[in-house]
């Protein structure tokens, strides 16, 4: 059964005013559990409303989103439960640090499921784990932390509610290129562990070719393709149509195999790639 | 996140910001009320404009009697009218103060001396009373409404501005005027930022549980701990960021500082000038031939 569907959704900001703008418009998909989605799009294509709907923070105008086969909106005074279930990371989360340690803040969302001390306490050890921050530092203040520091302590508070479904929303953004690799493997590491679904919204083709199965294409509010990643990333001049890429590495061997030099265009990381041409340079040379 | 410093300017000083901003808590607020126009009321320099609309308040509570209050207040419908911007928004910006217009007219009725027009126990309605109470509610409507008139069809920088001017008489006190108006202009321009941003927050808190829709007053308060926090935080390394923004642009306070629209009186003001001190003479003038009621 698919841990997230949502059917025929739509989502309009400012109903009834003289603001009124679509920013979602009839929009259908499905995520298998344990999946590592992708999420891309140009700015203002509706990736944020999306994924603020998924988790319940927004409430669809018309259509409706089922978690785990129920409607989430069938009891709208439980909406926090399903919070509690799609755990939601969002842009520049280290903003939204406030107690007076770490520990305690990433605490904050065990501490409101209403789970007991001891719970707790395993919860923000292993959250910290997954993100990298070692013990001693969960007695600092999070406001003494390093921006990356911040940034993952944040992310950690979210992995502590131990969610069916995480999303995080651009959690590389504005990070040096060993944070963003680091962060972004200790995403991968996580979604290994614990097997559940994670859906990542990116600006970054790299980061989406790296780690997601497969990808959900928005543009204008609409869903424009969700598709394997390797298919996705083969529809380069219709990515390029709507504002987006694919990841350069592919470009490169999509170029190659335009210039007649016969490599599998589909590869999606600088690895893959190196491997393509090696093998390629040696089948030439007969080594 | 950066300063947004580069953002066009008149996005949010002009008080519109696009639908997809205006989300959650942003949505039910008016923020900044200039509503552009052409109207002779939107043409007067800002100066001016300040000016008399402070006199013609001034004047609502020099009234003493209902014909020079009845005149001061159609001069005020007229103006309000001239601008040219529906009366319902006017009507509007009543409704903000309207328990505290019915709660000081309620209680003026009970208050005042004169003919006895009606008693139960210990509450009376005199003749004074009644005089009282229309009074002091036309002065407060009126007095709302001509205030709407200046923050309607004044931009917050053109106000600013001519504040500034206004008070420049002030610095023989050393009161330092362009830091006063430079920070007035600074909290206007911030306000949505800030509500943008304190949104944000509410929803990242939300999406870990936090409810901040329950519970008793007590509870709710609490809830907010995890939403002030980080926005002050965020307040105060955004000042810094500023601070450091506007002195890279050689910043240094009012001192030689030139301006891009320079303010100058046209003979729009004038005329209205001119007007006006005929209405003031009029209201002096009906208030001392007339008895007094109040």
């Amino acid at each position: 059964m698919s841990v997230i569907k949502a059917e025929n959704i739509k989502f309009i900001y400012g109903t009834g005013t003289s603001f009124e703008k679509t920013a979602l418009d009839d929009v259908s998909f499905e995520i298998e559990e344990g999946e590592f989605v992708g999420i891309i799009g140009h700015t203002g294509s509706g990736k944020s409303t999306l994924v603020q709907l998924l988790n319940g923070l927004l409430r669809p105008t018309e259509g409706a989103i089922y978690l785990n086969g129920r409607d989430i909106w069938e009891k709208p005074k439980k909406i926090r439960e399903i919070r509690f279930k799609v755990g939601m990371v969002f842009q520049y989360p280290e903003y939204q640090l406030f107690e007076e340690t770490v520990y305690k803040d990433i605490s904050f969302g065990p501490k409101n499921m209403g789970l007991g001390v001891d719970e707790i306490d395993k919860r923000v050890r292993s959250a910290a784990r997954f993100v990298g921050i070692p013990e001693s530092r969960l007695i600092c203040s999070p406001f003494e932390l390093s921006g990356g520091e911040k940034r993952r302590a944040a992310i950690a508070g979210v992995i502590a509610m131990d969610p069916d479904v995480l999303i995080l929303d651009e959690p590389t953004a504005g990070l040096d290129p060993l944070g963003r690799d680091a962060l972004l493997s200790q995403i991968a590491d996580y979604h290994s562990v614990r097997k559940n679904t994670v859906l990542l919204v990116s600006h970054s083709m790299e980061d989406i070719a790296r780690t997601a199965d497969r990808v959900l294409v928005m543009s204008q509010g609409k869903k424009f393709m969700f598709d394997t990643t390797k298919s996705v990333f083969s529809k380069g001049e219709e990515l390029e149509e709507i504002g987006l890429r694919v990841p350069q590495i592919t470009k490169i061997m999509q170029l190659l195999r335009k210039e007649g030099i016969d490599v599998d265009s589909t590869v999606l990381t600088v690895e893959q790639g190196f491997n393509e041409i090696r093998r390629y340079a040696a089948d030439r040379l007969n080594l | 996140m950066p300063v947004l410093m580069h953002e066009p300017k008149m996005r949010i000083v002009g008080g519109r910001i696009p639908a997809v901003r205006r989300m959650g808590l942003v949505r039910d607020i008016t923020l900044g009320q200039y509503m552009p126009g052409k109207s002779l009321i939107h043409r007067m320099d800002a100066r001016a404009k300040t000016l008399l609309l402070i006199i013609i308040i001034v004047f609502i509570f020099v009234c003493r009697n209902f014909i020079s209050l009845l005149t001061i207040s159609l001069f005020s419908l007229i103006v309000i009218l001239m601008t040219k911007i529906s009366f319902f928004k006017y009507l509007k910006s009543l409704k903000v103060i309207l328990a505290m217009i019915i709660f000081t007219g309620v209680l003026n009725l009970f208050w005042g001396s004169g003919r006895v027009l009606w008693q139960w126990w210990f509450l009376k309605i005199t003749e004074g009373g009644v005089n009282n109470a229309i009074f002091i509610t036309v002065r407060i409507a009126v007095m709302m409404m001509v205030s709407s008139v200046l923050t309607y069809t004044t931009s917050a920088t053109e106000l600013t501005e001519a504040i500034e001017r206004l008070m420049k008489p002030l610095k023989v006190f050393h009161i330092k005027v362009h830091e006063i108006a430079m920070m007035m202009t600074i909290a206007l321009r911030f306000i949505p930022v800030l509500l943008e941003e304190a949104d944000k927050i509410m929803n990242a808190q939300k999406a870990r549980g936090a409810d901040m829709e329950n519970g008793n007053v007590f509870r709710r308060v609490k809830a907010l701990v995890p939403v002030l926090i980080p926005l002050f935080v965020s307040s105060i390394r955004r000042a810094g960021d500023l601070a450091m923004a506007m002195e890279c642009r050689c910043y240094n306070g009012g001192e030689n500082r030139t301006k891009m629209k320079i303010m100058h009186f046209s003979h729009i003001d004038l005329f209205a000038a001119i007007i006006s001190f005929l209405i003031f003479c009029a209201v002096i003038y009906l208030n001392l031939i007339y008895p007094a009621v109040i």
